[in-house]
Formats: structure tokens, C-alpha cells, sequence
């Protein structure tokens, strides 16, 4: 299975050629069983890739297909490596990628792009599998900015819109903020380690010294590139932006997958940063500020698919602070069982956006627990595995995220801990204004209501399934459990585990796992009390906001801020570059020097009297002068 | 000893001279372009005198071939150079070099 | 007699084409086009893949003078021929739905001026490569003066003086260098490359700025780049791409073959000045070409920002820089005539070039919506496309050289993306407006041109290899010969 590697991108990838090419002779079904089939090949063979991967004893597989590019010592091979952590994302990938593939058949069958769709999401799996599977740090940046493009056409898959195309104009770009800094990164590691094979780089990286400034440097930029991608402060304003995407596409790449490439980068790279205690600190701090700072957004949005982005934003900031305190194995935890309840939450607000034909606004929902009962019932579980309830998914990644940030910084967990709070708060506002009460919409609207087809509905149901057992593969030793993954994934971070050591007693994990616990109930009960027992009812747009409440809501002006701070005086230099500098400074030279030859000339060409007495006067003269001094 | 030799060189040094200044200054205050024209050959000649007396003195034949270029050039240029002034004259009815100042900025 | 076979060729076409009348003459500039590119790739079967110099051909021309005619390729100017012969068909294809006035002369002029560049890449003389260099210049500046736009007498003008002057700094600097040849002085590049390696810093100085104003201007780099975007814009669609596509590769071609070996030290004594001018274009060329109204004019813009990077990546003088170079050049021609191609056939559709009047194409006409994508995509250097590899071994180039030029020539990576999905934006997406709701689909030759482009770009980004196998030991083989 492991050989046959190379069909797992290769397969989307086909997908990609044959709808691209041919989708619109193809009818939708036929569409529909290509694009979803080739994903379904790819996650049966990285399914047989997970077990023959278990199974064996070396669990690091690199596999070469050709040489990319060569030039002097540096040589990139076209290769890929499956080792624990690549053959977990793989899962991930592919499995959700297929289950949301399912799900567009349902959610687009009435668009009339169905087959570009279907076409950018199989390029999207084809990217978003190279970035985990090479063996080195080209071939991820290639998925990277890759994914990026297809983030970039789905943002603005209705190009009518401008605001949409917008939305995906500012996704492309702030990613490529992030990209430099990541492809310097690439650069300097192979200016430093003289590779970017991962093999070669991890094992002279290892012989370094905590703290030494290249890696230090090194991490950094790569950090940068996982900011961006990421959607971390100060580079997050793009992903809520970027649900004007269809729904499908915010739950596989603006929750499950791509947004989560920068964990697995960093993942990857865990040497190197635990190498660097002052990127882990920035990292951490990044993190939990970005944890804190989204969430706090996300108590005031009224569009559904905003409210969970934030929160996406949000958890991917817990998942850097995981990795910052060093809590590898947690960050990636929480990746998974993030993709699972984030990519149910994304389709089961899709699937309300359905049933109440397009509109997003939750102030205008309410009591559709009846009318969708599927919808709201794997949309409840998705809220309680993201509020970290035992024993769903969520309460064990979480968990194991915040013991992480305990043992390392106190003041991280006080606010890890309040991030969660406001986790909780906000989710179930979202469910209560959403599911509970009566409706609030138009008539038309109510009329319209309706569960969703069997295509959309049978993935939540498998999705609210893996976001209640998904936790279990990570039961903490203090539990009685074994931690099947820390174990499996633990080749691929032996070299920092033994650096940073975990040393929490079963006495304080229960303690904090109990914090945990009454954090959420107090987190549903606030919700509870606002929106069901007093009814409140978020504010129209026409209504006042107090101050603070206008500040979150307006979510801190950031994307003012943005416009005035870096696009305007951008365009104002651009302008004044191109008005003054160019053409009247530059350019301005260079006419100089022609029109100074000219004014030249017209001075002189004035001894051209044209008086020929005069003409032959100046001759005998010179030539009298010449004579003379040629015999002085 | 020749003809020529029986005059010392001063003398055509000084005749040669003196026919040579009268062209210049014939060509840089005469108007008239005939009368120019006539100074030039008047200069030429007085090289060509030069030319012979030296060629004589030196028994050296080069400086008489020369002559004959000279006077090969002069025709030619007597006749172009009177070409051209029957066209000035035909179109402005003068031989008056100052009206020809066209030739300017 | 490879080598002289085409030289020449293209001449004897430009000179039979002229006496072709009617419809055929962009037929048969086509064919003769396509039989030059053939002649290369027969050439590139023969290649042996090392350092040497092959195909040579050397006669005597102006034996007094040291001067001879001496032609060779190596793997440098294979790549170079190689790009000119592949581009010329593909330009001349591009003007098969334009009617111009005398095609006979327009084209005999875009086949001469082939012969012109070819000559520049392989000529294996100073003196040879100055006449070719210039001569170049005739058919363009005709090209652009006769066929070109609004206001184009002054332009073409301020082009071809600019660059004659260009030029002639660099005879001076040529000739100084003969004045220093060994013996009976020659114009022979091994007695050139010789004579310069034996100057001392100072003079290698002097050398490496006569020589570096004729390629800055012809690149252009800043701040000798104002003749760039007005000529660009100006000249006739297929003008422009023979400067953008071909012409400016002289620059840096010039660079590796005719700067680098002359004046090794004077490299250390001006190459930061240079490296610095060329950063301070890229990303200077790309912040202006976020405002820009006219799309013909924001492609000459990015074209700055792409040579500039071109230039600094070679003058570090290593390995990653001088093939991504190598790769940078032919992938910048591959995308400029694409974008350049896109921009004329636009205009021609919808009679404007102003990026904001446009919009909705991709409504009206989703084919060429994607051609222009991969482009785009090329031109902002995605990885997997061919733009990528020549930027990642440049930056890697300039990284070695200096951290700080390289972080901020790497702007452009960030800005490209801006100014080009902004006018990607503004012109294809969108609403469909009353200019664009007519735009005509894609004819048979347009839709060949970009297919053939597409593919290019992407099979090079994903299989560069071939490319940087042909270069690789002659660029070893310089670098090795600069070394000490």
C-alpha cells in the first residue's frame, strides 16, 4: 500500500483533469460519482496506508517519484514521506474531503456551476495532499500556496459578486504575506542545513543548541507563512471574509483542512521550534491572544457561518498555543477532532442556510428544531463537542490543550480557559437563536422549511458520529486510558518529546478536566438565560450598540484599520511612484539630457549666419592661427 | 642651370606670396562671386608658381606633376563653380554672394 | 554549420517574404518560423549535455582588426536559441486575426530581427555580438514606427536613442578590453574574457559599468527603465512581445556571457550597487503597477519587477542564482507574450485597454477566463508553474548574496499577487457590462497561442529539469572559470 502513495494525489488530481475538461459534457450525477469517487479511492488507500503504517515496526516511508528541481548542491526530489503524522492527515483529508464531497452533490445540485465545483475541490484534495505528504519543505509549499489558489477560486466561486471576489482577492493576498515568509524560511534552512529534505534538516537540526539565532530565525519566518495560513493575529481578517464561499467549502478548507496546514507545519517541523524556546513563547502567545481576541468577535455576529468562523479562527488559536507550550501530540488532537465537529457544524449550517432558502442572518431563524430534526440534532452534538463536554471529541483534545498550557504557563490557561468560556457562550447562542424558540423569519421562508436530502444529511449523521467517539483515540492515561495516538504519532515527535516533559499528576488533570467542566456549564447557562429564559434577541443593525458591544461587533475595526493603515497609503504611494517619482523624476532626468542636448544646439546652431563672407573670414583666421602656431 | 634658377628663390617666394594674399583678401571683401571665383584662381596659381619654382630648384619632377593636378581640379571646379553661379544669377539676377545666406538656422 | 544555418535561415526568409504578395505572407512567415524552430530542435537532438562550446563555426572577417566571425552555442545559448525560435512562431501566430498594412515588410522585419537575436546569442566575438546587438535594434524600432500607436514617432524615438546610448558605452567598454588582449589584439571572447580577468579592481570596475548600462537600459533596470512601459504600450502587440519576450533577454543574457567573465572583480566592486538598483526596481516596478489604468502598461510594470529580479539573481554570482536566471528568462518570455497576447486580444475585442471600463469577460467567455488564469498564475509564480522555479532559485540566489535584499525583493511575491489578481478581478469578473457582453470567443490561432502557452507553463513548472540539465554545466563551468 505505502508504494502506491502516489495514488492518492494522483487520483483527485485525475478527477481535477477529467471534470475540468470535459464537466461540462458530463452530467451531474456522472460529475458528482467522479469527484466524490476519486477522493473515495484516495481515503481507501490512505485507509490501507494507516494500517499497513500500524502494523509495521519503521514508521517512516520516503518514497521518490523524479527530480524536480537541481541546481548545485541544491537537489529537490519530487518525493513523499509517510510516517504517523502525514498518514493521520491523510485520513483526515481524504475522509472528510469525501464526506463533503457527498455532501456538495446534495447542497450545489442546483448551481449552475456544479462541475467547476466539483473540479476546484478535487484540485483542492490534490494540493492539500501534497502539502502533507512531501518529503520535504518545497513540495509542502507547493500544496501550501497551492491551496491557497484553490481557497482563492472557491472564496470567489459566484464571480459575480464583487464582494465575494473581494473576499477571495484578500484571502490570496494576506496568504502570500504569510508565503514569503514561509519561502524565506525554506531558503534559509537550505542555506543553513544545506537541504530541505525533512530527514536531512531534523537530524542536523538536533545537534543544535537550544535557543541558537538561525533556528531561531528559521521558525520564525515559518511561523509567519502559519500565521498566514492560518488565520492567526494579525493575518486572521481573511477567513471569516472568506465564507462567502459555499458552505462546503468553508467546512473542508476554511475548517477541516487547509486552515489547519500551518499546525501541521509546525508539527512537522516540532524539532526545530522546540529547538527555539523564544518562537515557542511567540506562538503561544500568538495563539491564546488569537483564542481570546476571536472569540470575543464571535459573541456578537449574527451570520451563522461568521459566528463559526470566528470560532474557527478561535480554536486554531488554542491549536498554536497547544503547540507553543509544546503539546504537539494535543495540537494535533485537536486538528482532528476539530475537522470532525468544525466540518459538522460548517454542513449543518449549510444545511439550515438550505432549508431557509439562503438566508444567513440568525436573527431571523429560530424553532427549526422541528422542522430539520436530522440538521439539529447532529448540529447539537457538533456544539457540545466544540463546548468540550464529556465525553465528546472536543472535551479530550481540549483538555489535553489547556493541561498543556497549565503546566507551562499559568496566565495562558486563565485565558485559554476564558476563551473557552466564551466558546461555549457563543455556540450555544448560535444553537439557541438558531433551533430553540419560534421562528422569526418570513413566512415564504417557513413555508419553504425542509430537512435536507439523504446526500447532505447522511454525511452530518457520520460526522456527528466521529465528533462523539473521535475523542477516544486520545484517552488520557489519567482516565484509564492509553492514548492511542500519543503513542502512534510519538516516532515523529521523539525528538522533542524527551525535551519537553510532562509531569502533571492524575490529581491536577482531574482537577483541571473538572474546571473544564463547570467553565462549560456556566459557559450554556449564560446562553440559556439570555436566550431562552429571557428571550433576548440580538440587535437589528438600525439599533445603538453600547460601546463595547459596537466594538465587537464591528469586530475591532481591524479591516478599517487594514484599509487605512496599509491598502490606501499603499495606492497613495503607487500614485504618487508612478505621477511624480517615474514620470517626472526618472523620466524626467532622462528627457533632461534630450532636451539639454537640444537647447544646446539651438544656442550654437545661432553661429550659423549663413553669410558666406563671413563663413570664409573665420577660415583664413583659423587657418592664420593654425599657421602661426605651428611655427611658435 | 635653367631659366628659372636665374631668379633666386626669394623672388617667387615673394611674388607667390603677394599673389596669394591678393586672392585672400579678393575673396573676403569682394562680393562679386565672378570676381571671387577669379581669386581663387589667382591663390591656386600663385601655389602653382611656388610649386614649378621649387620643383626647379630641386630638380625633383613630383612638385610639377602636382601642378597638373592642380590645374585639372581647378578646371573642373571653374566649371561646376560657374555651373552653379549661372543658376544663382539666373535666379536672382546678381552675383551678389550676400543674398545667398539661406544657408542658415 | 548548425549555427550559421539559423542565423541565416530566418534572413533568407525575411528577404523572400518580401517579394510574397497577398494572403499567404503570414502563412509563410508562420512556416519558415516553424522550420527555424524545427532547424533548433534538431539542433538540441545533436546537443551533447556538457560545458563545451558546440556547433562553432569561425571564419575570418576583419583579420587587421582581430575580428572574426565566430559563432558557437553552448548549453547558455542553447537555451536562449532555444527560447527565441519557440516564441517567434508563436508571436507571428498571434497576429493571424490582425490585418496590418504591408504585412510582407512587418513580417520580413520580425524574421530579420530574429536572425538579430539569434546572432546575439550565439556570436562568440565582441565585436560580432556588438554588430548583432544592434542590429537587432533596426527591425524593432521599424516595427514600433510604422505599425505602432498614438504618439509613437516620439517614443520609438526616445527608445532607440536611449538604448543606442546604451550601447555605445558598451563598444567603449568592449574596445578598452580589445586595447588589453594579448599580441595582435582580438575581439575573440576567450582573449576578451582574458584580458578583463587580468585587470585589477579598479578597472574591472570601469569595465563592469560600460558593459552594465547597455543591459540595464535594454532590460531595463531601474532607473533606466522609462522607455520601457511607453514602448511597450505604444508598439504593436507583436512589437512588444518581441522586446519583452526576446529583446530584453539580450540584457541578461548579456549579463552571464558578457559581464560576468569580463569583469569578475568588478562585480565586487559594483555588483552591490547593482543588485541594490535591481531590488529597488522590483519592488518599486510593482508598487506602481498596483495603480495602473491601462493593462498594456501594468504588464510592462510587472515585466520591470520580474527582470530586476532576474538581474540580482545573477549578479550574486552563484549557482541558484545563474540558473534561476536561466529558467526565470525563458519562463518570463513564456508569460509576458501570454499576458501581453491576453491584453491585445482584449483590446481588440472590446476597442479599450482600461482595466476598469472592462469587467464580466468570464460570463461572456469562461475558456479564456481559464487560459488567462494559468497565465496569471504563472506570471504571480504559483508553485507547479513554470514562474515558480525560477523564483524560488533566484530568491534563493540573491538570499546567499544578502538576507535583507532578498526579503524585500521577495515583496514582489506579495504585490504581484495584488496588482495581478486586481486587474483579473476588474477585467473578467464581475458583472458583464456593455463593452464586454460582445467579447467574441476565442478564434482557432488564439486559442492554439494560449493552449500551447498554458502548457508550457505548466510542464515546466512541473518538469524543469530538461531545462536546468542543458544550462547546468556551462553555468558551472563560468562560475568555476570567475571563481578565483
Amino acid at each position: 500500500m505505502i508504494n502506491l502513495v502516489w495514488l492518492v494525489p494522483l487520483l483527485p488530481l485525475i478527477g481535477f483533469v477529467i471534470i475540468g475538461l470535459f464537466g461540462k459534457q458530463l452530467s451531474k450525477g456522472l460529475v458528482g460519482i467522479i469527484g466524490s469517487g476519486s477522493v473515495f479511492g484516495a481515503f481507501a488507500i490512505a485507509l490501507g496506508i494507516f494500517f499497513e503504517l500500524t502494523g509495521k515496526v519503521e514508521k517512516s516511508f520516503t518514497i521518490d517519484l523524479f527530480n524536480w528541481i537541481s541546481a548545485g548542491k541544491l537537489s529537490i526530489p519530487f518525493s513523499f514521506l509517510i510516517d504517523p503524522l502525514s498518514s493521520l492527515f491523510l485520513l483526515i483529508v481524504t475522509g472528510i474531503g469525501f464526506l463533503i464531497h457527498v455532501y456538495s452533490v446534495g447542497y450545489m445540485s442546483h448551481d449552475e456551476g456544479f462541475a467547476r465545483f466539483f473540479a476546484y475541490l478535487n484540485l483542492f484534495i490534490f494540493f492539500m495532499l501534497l502539502l502533507v505528504l512531501g518529503s520535504n519543505y518545497l513540495i509542502m509549499f507547493v500544496g501550501w500556496e497551492g491551496v491557497g489558489l484553490c481557497s482563492y477560486l472557491l472564496i470567489g466561486f459566484w464571480f459575480k459578486n464583487t464582494a465575494y471576489n473581494n473576499a477571495a482577492k484578500k484571502a490570496f493576498i494576506m496568504n502570500r504575506i504569510g508565503d514569503l515568509g514561509f519561502l524565506l524560511g525554506i531558503i534559509l534552512i537550505f542555506v543553513t542545513f544545506g537541504s530541505i529534505g525533512y530527514h536531512d534538516v531534523f537530524m542536523q537540526a538536533k545537534n543544535l543548541a537550544s535557543g541558537n539565532p538561525t533556528l531561531t530565525a528559521i521558525t520564525l519566518l515559518l511561523f509567519v507563512g502559519a500565521i498566514g495560513k492560518s488565520a492567526q493575529i494579525p493575518l486572521f481578517t481573511w477567513l471569516p471574509d472568506a465564507m462567502a464561499g459555499p458552505t462546503p467549502v468553508s467546512a473542508l478548507i476554511h475548517a477541516a483542512t487547509m486552515v489547519t496546514a500551518g499546525i501541521y507545519m509546525i508539527a512537522r517541523s516540532n524539532i526545530l521550534f522546540t529547538l527555539s524556546p523564544f518562537t515557542m513563547e511567540v506562538v503561544a502567545i500568538i495563539g491564546v491572544c488569537t483564542a481570546l481576541f476571536a472569540a470575543t468577535i464571535g459573541l456578537a455576529q449574527n451570520d451563522i457561518k461568521k459566528v463559526l468562523a470566528y470560532s474557527t479562527v478561535s480554536q486554531l488559536g488554542f491549536m498554536f498555543l497547544a503547540l507553543g507550550v509544546g503539546a504537539y501530540t494535543g495540537a494535533v488532537f485537536h486538528v482532528m477532532t476539530h475537522a470532525f465537529f468544525k466540518a459538522l457544524l460548517f454542513l449543518g449550517a449549510g444545511s439550515v442556510i438550505h432549508a431557509m432558502s439562503g438566508e444567513q442572518d440568525i436573527r431571523r431563524m429560530g424553532g427549526l428544531k422541528k422542522h430539520i430534526p436530522v440538521t439539529h440534532a447532529t448540529f447539537l452534538i457538533g456544539t457540545l463537542a466544540i463546548a468540550g463536554c464529556f465525553p465528546f471529541s472536543g472535551f479530550f483534545s481540549k483538555d489535553e490543550i489547556l493541561a498543556g498550557a497549565f503546566e507551562h504557563n499559568k496566565l495562558f490557561y486563565a485565558l485559554g480557559i476564558l476563551a473557552a468560556l466564551m466558546t461555549t457562550f457563543y455556540m450555544f447562542r448560535l444553537y439557541f437563536l438558531t433551533f430553540r424558540k419560534s421562528f422569526r423569519g418570513t413566512h415564504e421562508q417557513e413555508h419553504h422549511l425542509h430537512e435536507s436530502p439523504k446526500s447532505m444529511t447522511i454525511p452530518l449523521i457520520i460526522l456527528a458520529a466521529l465528533s462523539i467517539v473521535g475523542g477516544f483515540v486520545g484517552i488520557p492515561a489519567a482516565l484509564g486510558g492509553t492514548h492511542f495516538l500519543e503513542e502512534f504519532l510519538s516516532p515523529v515527535f521523539e525528538d522533542s518529546s524527551f525535551r519537553i516533559v510532562h509531569h502533571l499528576s492524575h490529581n491536577t488533570e482531574y482537577a483541571l478536566m473538572i474546571a473544564a467542566t463547570i467553565v462549560m456549564i456556566i459557559g450554556i447557562y449564560i446562553a440559556y438565560n439570555m436566550y431562552i429564559v429571557k428571550e433576548t434577541l440580538p440587535a437589528e443593525e438600525s439599533e445603538e450598540l453600547q460601546p463595547l458591544h459596537n466594538m465587537i461587533y464591528k469586530k475591532y475595526w481591524v479591516d478599517e484599520l487594514y484599509e487605512n493603515l496599509i491598502t490606501k497609503p499603499l495606492n497613495f504611494i503607487s500614485d504618487a511612484l508612478h505621477k511624480v517619482v517615474d514620470n517626472q523624476l526618472v523620466d524626467g532626468i532622462v528627457n533632461g539630457v534630450g532636451s539639454l542636448v537640444n537647447r544646446t544646439s539651438s544656442v550654437i546652431r545661432l553661429a550659423q549666419t549663413g553669410n558666406i563672407g563671413l563663413y570664409i573670414f573665420v577660415m583664413v583666421i583659423s587657418i592664420v592661427l593654425i599657421l602661426l602656431t605651428r611655427i611658435m | 642651370m635653367s631659366a628659372i634658377q636665374i631668379i633666386p628663390i626669394n623672388w617667387y617666394l615673394l611674388l607667390s606670396t603677394v599673389l596669394f594674399t591678393i586672392g585672400v583678401l579678393g575673396v573676403l571683401f569682394r562680393r562679386n562671386a565672378i570676381i571671387i571665383f577669379m581669386s581663387i584662381e589667382l591663390m591656386l596659381n600663385a601655389i602653382n608658381l611656388l610649386l614649378v619654382a621649387f620643383s626647379s630648384y630641386l630638380s625633383d619632377s613630383k612638385g610639377q606633376v602636382f601642378v597638373f593636378f592642380i590645374m585639372a581640379v581647378a578646371a573642373a571646379e571653374v566649371a561646376v563653380g560657374l555651373a552653379i553661379l549661372m543658376m544663382v544669377y539666373r535666379n536672382t539676377k546678381s552675383t551678389d554672394i550676400n543674398i545667398l545666406n539661406k544657408l542658415k538656422w | 554549420m548548425i549555427t550559421l544555418l539559423l542565423i541565416f535561415f530566418p534572413l533568407i526568409a525575411a528577404l523572400l517574404l518580401l517579394s510574397v504578395k497577398g494572403e499567404q505572407v503570414k502563412n509563410i512567415a508562420l512556416g519558415a518560423a516553424i522550420v527555424e524552430f524545427v532547424i533548433s530542435i534538431f539542433a538540441l537532438t545533436q546537443f551533447q549535455h556538457n560545458a563545451e562550446v558546440q556547433f562553432e563555426a569561425i571564419f575570418p572577417w576583419i583579420n587587421s582588426l582581430g575580428i572574426s566571425f565566430h559563432v558557437g552555442i553552448d548549453g547558455i545559448s542553447m537555451l536562449m536559441v532555444l527560447l527565441t525560435t519557440f516564441l517567434v512562431p508563436i508571436i507571428i501566430l498571434t497576429s493571424f486575426k490582425t490585418e496590418y498594412k504591408n504585412p510582407a515588410i512587418f513580417y520580413s522585419l520580425i524574421l530579420a530581427m530574429q536572425m538579430a537575436l539569434i546572432g546575439v546569442f550565439v556570436s562568440l566575438d565582441g565585436f560580432l555580438f556588438y554588430v548583432f546587438w544592434e542590429l537587432a535594434l533596426i527591425p524593432i524600432y521599424f516595427i514600433c514606427l510604422l505599425w505602432g500607436g498614438e504618439n509613437r514617432a516620439k517614443i520609438t524615438f526616445k527608445f532607440f536613442v536611449y538604448t543606442l546610448a546604451g550601447s555605445l558605452v558598451m563598444l567603449g567598454g568592449l574596445i578598452y578590453l580589445y586595447q588589453h588582449t594579448e599580441g595582435l589584439h582580438s575581439f575573440n571572447i576567450a582573449a576578451l574574457y582574458k584580458a578583463g580577468q587580468a585587470l585589477d579592481a579598479t578597472h574591472q570596475g570601469y569595465v563592469f559599468i560600460a558593459m552594465f548600462m547597455a543591459f540595464a537600459i535594454k532590460m531595463p533596470i531601474f532607473p533606466f527603465h522609462t522607455w520601457q512601459p511607453d514602448t511597450y504600450t505604444v508598439a504593436p502587440a507583436q512589437g512588444t512581445m518581441m522586446l519583452s519576450g526576446i529583446m530584453l533577454k539580450m540584457g541578461t543574457y548579456g549579463l552571464i556571457r558578457w559581464l560576468l567573465p569580463l569583469a569578475p572583480l568588478g562585480v565586487g566592486e559594483w555588483g552591490h550597487v547593482a543588485i541594490i538598483l535591481s531590488s529597488i526596481g522590483i519592488v518599486y516596478a510593482s508598487i506602481i503597477a498596483i495603480t495602473q489604468k491601462d493593462f498594456k502598461r501594468l504588464i510592462a510594470y510587472s515585466s520591470i519587477a520580474h527582470v530586476g529580479l532576474i538581474s540580482a539573481g545573477i549578479l550574486a554570482m552563484n549557482i541558484q542564482g545563474l540558473q534561476g536566471g536561466m529558467v526565470q528568462m525563458l519562463s518570463h518570455g513564456v508569460n509576458v507574450v501570454g499576458l501581453f497576447f491576453i491584453a491585445d486580444l482584449i483590446q481588440k475585442r472590446t476597442g479599450t485597454r482600461e482595466i476598469a471600463a472592462l469587467g464580466g469577460i468570464r460570463n461572456v467567455n469562461p475558456q479564456f477566463a481559464v487560459l488567462f488564469l494559468f497565465v496569471l498564475l504563472g506570471s504571480v509564480a504559483l508553485p507547479l508553474t513554470n514562474g515558480f522555479v525560477g523564483e524560488f532559485l533566484l530568491l534563493n540566489g540573491v538570499y546567499q548574496y544578502n538576507v535583507w535584499i532578498a526579503a524585500f525583493a521577495g515583496l514582489s511575491v506579495i504585490l504581484g499577487a495584488v496588482y495581478m489578481l486586481r486587474s483579473y478581478q476588474s477585467i473578467m469578473l464581475g458583472e458583464t457590462n456593455s463593452i464586454t457582453s460582445t467579447f467574441a470567443p476565442l478564434a482557432g490561432s488564439e486559442k492554439a497561442v494560449l493552449i500551447i502557452l498554458c502548457t508550457a507553463i505548466i510542464a515546466f513548472g512541473v518538469y524543469p529539469k530538461p531545462l536546468l540539465d542543458i544550462s547546468g554545466p556551462a553555468i558551472e563551468k563560468l562560475l568555476s572559470s570567475i571563481a578565483h
